[in-house]
């Protein structure tokens, strides 16, 4: 579980973060939803330690993230796995020593129990054949899925993905939400998701938070967004004649 | 942002570099990498050019030793001493600004720019450490005898262009030999180690805090080579000015 409580951030003159708390909790996939420019990196950055707040704290399982030693974050950071909106695979190796490398550097296993725990993850991400091709080689949804694989093979407790949908087409898209959701699910993992994608939102989201200029708006689940009378965030969700029409079936059930 | 928070933070990075390493198997992997990228990489082309340098010197100085009353051996001293303090770690030092510089820059920076410097930071690894310094490590290590090599080949690049132009090879092996100061040699050490020190280390900080895109990219790498290259003619002088 990671507890957010009241943190601010601010750039030269401009605040960025206007004091946001929340809860998030494992099992299901935290989703964190707003406009471009609403904050939503920034506290994701945050969240993960490479923006250090200027005020509030971050508790993971307890301990406030943000007022721990460097060798008190390291710890935690391995029990991070992070699905970043490029995927951030490191090009000069093939998908296997991508893999392999969080393996090569935070473990003591031998060269074939390494082996077997990346071949499993990239079965687990239906990545298998794919083990000596270069991030180069294959595609945005193999990539994104590598990328999953390499934030798992550490088996972190907390997972962090930042618009994992960009730029995939919509059934690709899909495949990746359902696997992200079966792997939280399947680890118990505390997973937050930052996200423009209204499908991925109701389709996977277990608890949904909408940041505004800073401010968290709106919480709620999937089912709650729909019927939710906040106009901030309607205006936001359903931009589209499309999603109207949703919304009108599900406030207006026959 | 001026000259002095630049400063600041440079020195704030190689602080962090000197970081007991993650895991030490994989740095040192790493600083192999690095040796064969930075050494073996750029060996064809500084032995090129540091060839015909020697050459090229050579024939200059023998065609003004012709209206001169100076022995021809002298040819050999005159090339072996410039090769030696001067054009060999003068030259490849430029050059190695040019070509390892813009590399650096370039990797580091698209490292930035495709967060693949924040995955290692949220993994855990300290990307100043696993990153920067291996690449300095193995230049400290690769680049003087690398410079020795041009020294050489600028030598028999003069021997053979001398020989031709019609130097006797006994004159110029003389002149070779001819109040030879190994404390010479030293000197061009001392350059060696103090280029390839300002060429990496300028390189991976512009190319580690590239913000922007592909044009900041271009950027970084033509500020890293513009400043290496500066700062090994200005380093340049004042060895020469402290040793000699």
């Amino acid at each position: 579980m990671i507890e957010v409580q009241n943190i601010t951030k601010s750039f030269d003159d401009k605040q960025i973060l206007k004091g946001i708390s929340t809860i998030f909790s494992p099992g299901i996939i935290n989703m964190v939803i707003g406009t471009s420019g609403s904050g939503k990196t920034v506290f994701m950055k945050c969240l993960v330690g490479l923006f250090q707040p200027d005020t509030g704290s971050i508790l993971y399982n307890g301990i406030d993230f943000t007022r721990i030693s460097i060798k008190e974050k390291k710890q935690i950071r391995t029990q991070i796995g992070m699905l970043f909106q490029g995927s951030a695979l490191f090009d000069s190796m093939t998908v296997e020593e991508n893999v392999l490398f969080p393996l090569d550097m935070f473990t003591n296993m031998t060269a074939k129990e390494k082996m077997n725990r990346v071949n499993f993850c990239l079965e687990r991400v239906n990545l298998v054949g794919a083990n000596k091709k270069y991030p180069g080689e294959i595609s945005g949804g193999m990539m994104k899925r590598v990328g999953i694989a390499r934030s798992i093979v550490l088996n972190p407790r907390y997972l962090f993905c930042d618009e994992p949908n960009s730029g995939l087409d919509p059934q690709t898209s899909l495949l990746i939400d359902q696997l992200i959701k079966e792997i939280t699910a399947e680890y118990q993992m505390t997973t937050i998701m930052n996200t423009h994608d209204m499908n991925s939102v109701i389709g996977v989201g277990g608890k949904i938070i909408f940041l505004h200029k800073g401010n968290k708006e709106w919480e709620g689940t999937n089912k709650e967004i729909l019927t939710s009378d906040n106009q901030i965030l309607n205006d936001f969700i359903f931009a589209s004649e499309f999603l109207k029409e949703i919304r009108r079936g599900a406030t207006n059930p026959k | 942002m001026n000259f002095l928070n630049h400063l600041g933070r440079y020195m704030f990075m190689l602080r962090d570099m000197t970081a007991r390493p993650d895991n030490w198997r994989m740095y040192l992997l790493e600083v192999f990498r690095q040796m064969n990228s930075i050494g073996v990489g750029s060996l064809i082309i500084i032995g090129i050019i540091s060839f015909f340098v020697g050459a090229v010197t050579a024939i200059q100085f023998a065609y003004q030793l012709e209206a001169s009353f100076l022995p021809p051996y002298i040819l050999g001293f005159i090339i072996r001493d410039s090769v030696i303090i001067e054009l060999a770690p003068t030259i490849s030092g430029l050059l190695l600004a040019g070509k390892v510089g813009s590399n650096i820059s370039g990797e580091l920076g698209s490292m930035r720019i495709t967060e693949q410097i924040d995955a290692l930071e949220i993994m855990g690894i300290n990307s100043r450490n696993y990153l920067l310094s291996p690449k300095i490590i193995a230049s400290l290590l690769i680049v003087p005898p690398l410079i020795l090599i041009a020294a050489f080949l600028g030598i028999w690049g003069g021997y053979l262009a001398a020989t031709n132009y019609g130097i006797s090879p006994a004159m110029y092996e003389k002149g070779l030999s001819y109040m030879f100061k190994p404390y010479n040699v030293f000197i061009m050490q001392v350059k060696s180690v103090v280029f390839a020190f300002l060429i990496t280390s300028v390189s991976c900080y512009q190319g580690y805090f590239v913000e922007g895109g592909a044009i900041d990219i271009g950027k970084a790498s033509t500020r890293a080579v513009v400043f290496s290259s500066i700062l090994i003619i200005l380093f340049d002088y004042i060895i020469t000015l402290l040793l000699t």
